[in-house]
């Protein structure tokens, strides 16, 4: 499958020229950069870990487009995600958060659904990770 | 003494019938608090009303007058509680008609109740019989009165943080037919839109429990078809579940009905009032769903522009109540909504300080005091091709519904769905590049289109269609004097 989190995931990979306008775009807004990596794609997983600290103040995109190449080699089959932070009052979130890498062999999600009486389901969501993904730890 | 006119102290207070004007509710020298609830009224007075003595009779009426003198008024201290107009302005372009600015005394509401603050203001004055026709146009609520309400049950980066969903607008479609599908097939349509990329499906306004789809087998489903979609995208899906319904009990049932299959979101609609509002607002705090609100029926007091409610209004008072989403006008869509005017309603919703602004229609300054924003909807005859259109207009703290757009692509709804995702993520891609959209919109989404057939598909059935009908609420776009 082809998991569609953050905001890019319907269009073709990005190239590492556009994910530098991306960076770009995020830097003119003053937004902090971080890249995360996780071989746990579930939704509900909200903690990805941390490719060292967010970078703050950056005066190019180029040191966070190289920390994206480095976390790539570490982690070839992980998902690997850039996000940038907004610190502004009344936003303090993420403003902006795109996948950079995909494992060759993406997992699947099952549903698993317990029937209870009413006709209720109980669905819950696990991560199957394929077989034959090379590289996975 | 300034409250009591220029008329001497006896006079007032003789019995009988006596001008608005010098009962005390026209002051013109009188310097607004920063307490108090502040109005702005377009009013049209009868033939040989004076604009000022309307203007006091509103405020009047509004406040602690009746028709007649009553001596029971002075047991208060009626100085405080009366309402004043302080300033009247002549529309330009009118012969006829005249913004009333009025100045209410913040004792003059309960905490955090839009019931009461309604009824207060637009409770009894908008029959009364010395004007033509009156239309609130804006209303500067004091931060002292902002603090009493809740607010959304969670806001806008509550929601993008709950939905793991940042930096482009969501997208929504409303399940058509909206009438007619029994629950099976209902929750088919849910899934191929959701599983097709949209973020959101949505039950209509009157989609409550009729005889062909009971509510609890919809919801049952519809949920089925969130789930699932859910497992084939690694995405948070939801689709609001309306729990409109004919009494509150009911509403709580269906709401926590949807709560417990494990929905993210419930809607209802403004036709079930303000109060039962407020308590779905508490409710969706307490549980952590989010509250969508379909603004059924305002137009029937929104839309004419010399009687009524302005929306804008309305938009104020359902942030107060606390919803998490509110249908707010689309621009280019099929319903009623000036550039000008719907821009104003979005930086109501999502902005925490907004600035007078009469090119936009908003009369005041307004501070939210850091609470949340509320997410604004555009829904009605929008589709893919409009996209570098929407995003200009409307920003990306949106969500975009495209109901039409969805189900009538050619190539189904997935596809449908598939195709506005597309179109939503190339402009915000394009957009963040330093692309000027607005300019070069439809070449981005054609360009998107070659590695999206249902894109393309999307852009050839829809190309030429627009709803260019002139607005019947515009500004009067003339600059009005400064607070």
């Amino acid at each position: 499958m082809h998991i569609t989190q953050g905001t890019f995931s319907f269009l073709p990979e990005l190239s590492d020229d556009e994910i530098c306008l991306q960076l770009e775009y995020c830097l003119r807004h003053g937004w902090s950069i971080l890249v995360e990596h996780t071989d746990d794609p579930h939704p509900r997983n909200v903690y990805w870990q941390m490719w060292g600290a967010p970078m703050f103040d950056l005066p190019g995109a180029s040191p966070a487009l190289a920390e994206v190449a480095s976390c790539r080699i570490a982690h070839p089959q992980h998902y690997v995600r850039v996000s940038a932070y907004d610190r502004s009052k009344g936003r303090q979130t993420t403003a902006l958060s795109f996948i950079v890498n995909r494992p060759t062999s993406e997992p699947e999600f099952a549903i698993e659904r317990q029937e209870h009486a009413d006709r209720q389901i109980r669905y819950s969501l696990t991560v199957h990770p394929t077989d034959d993904a090379p590289g996975r730890p | 003494m300034l409250s009591d006119g220029d008329r001497p102290l006896e006079t007032r207070w003789s019995s009988g019938v006596i001008p608005y004007k010098q009962m005390g509710y026209w002051q013109p020298d009188y310097v607004p608090k920063d307490s108090d609830v502040l109005c702005a009224f377009r009013i049209t007075p009868q033939a040989g009303v004076e604009p000022e003595e309307a203007a006091a009779a509103v405020a009047g009426e509004s406040s602690t007058a009746t028709w007649t003198v009553v001596w029971t008024d002075r047991l208060t201290s009626y100085e405080d509680y009366q309402a004043k107009a302080y300033r009247v302005e002549a529309v330009p372009g009118s012969d006829n008609q005249f913004i009333a600015y009025i100045a209410y005394a913040l004792d003059l509401f309960e905490e955090g109740s839009i019931a009461n603050l309604t009824s207060s203001i637009i409770g009894n004055v908008f029959g009364f019989k010395a004007l033509r026709a009156l239309r609130l146009e804006d209303m500067r609520i004091p931060t002292q009165y902002v603090k009493t309400f809740q607010g959304p049950p969670h806001g806008i980066v509550m929601e993008r943080e709950y939905l793991n969903k940042f930096g482009r607008p969501l997208l929504g479609a409303t399940v058509k037919p909206k009438l007619g599908l029994s629950a099976r097939n209902y929750g088919r349509v849910v899934y191929e839109a959701l599983r097709g990329g949209l973020d959101f499906c949505k039950d209509d306004e009157n989609t409550n429990s009729q005889p062909f789809m009971r509510w609890r087998d919809r919801y049952l489903f519809c949920m089925e078809a969130v789930a699932k979609a859910g497992a084939e995208s690694g995405e948070v899906k939801g689709h609001y579940l309306n729990v409109t319904a004919a009494s509150m009990e009911e509403m709580y049932e269906r709401a926590e009905f949807a709560r417990e299959l494990g929905s993210v979101v419930v809607m209802m609609d403004l036709t079930v009032g303000f109060t039962a509002m407020q308590s779905m607002a508490r409710w969706a705090r307490r549980h952590g769903v989010l509250l969508h609100l379909h603004r059924a029926g305002h137009s029937t007091y929104t839309r004419q522009k010399n009687h009524g409610v302005s929306f804008r209004v309305l938009a104020k008072w359902c942030r107060l109540i606390g919803v998490d989403h509110l249908h707010a006008g689309t621009v280019v869509g099929k319903l009623e909504g000036d550039p000008a005017m719907v821009s104003g309603y979005y930086d109501i919703l999502r902005r925490d300080t907004i600035r007078q602004d009469p090119a936009r229609g908003i009369y005041f300054d307004q501070e939210w005091a850091s609470m949340p924003g509320t997410m604004p909807v555009a829904s009605g005859g929008i589709h893919a091709g409009q996209m570098h259109l929407l995003l200009h207009h409307l920003g990306e703290d949106v969500i975009l519904q495209f109901g039409g757009g969805t189900f009538g692509n050619p190539l189904g709804v997935a596809a449908g769905a598939t195709a506005n995702r597309v179109a939503v993520e190339a402009m915000i891609k394009a957009r963040n590049e330093g692309r000027d959209v607005l300019l070069e919109g439809p070449g981005i989404l054609e360009l998107a289109a070659r590695h999206c057939r249902p894109l393309a598909r999307a852009l050839d059935t829809w190309r030429d269609v627009s709803f260019n009908y002139e607005s019947t609420d515009t500004p009067d776009l003339t600059p009005t004097l400064t607070l």
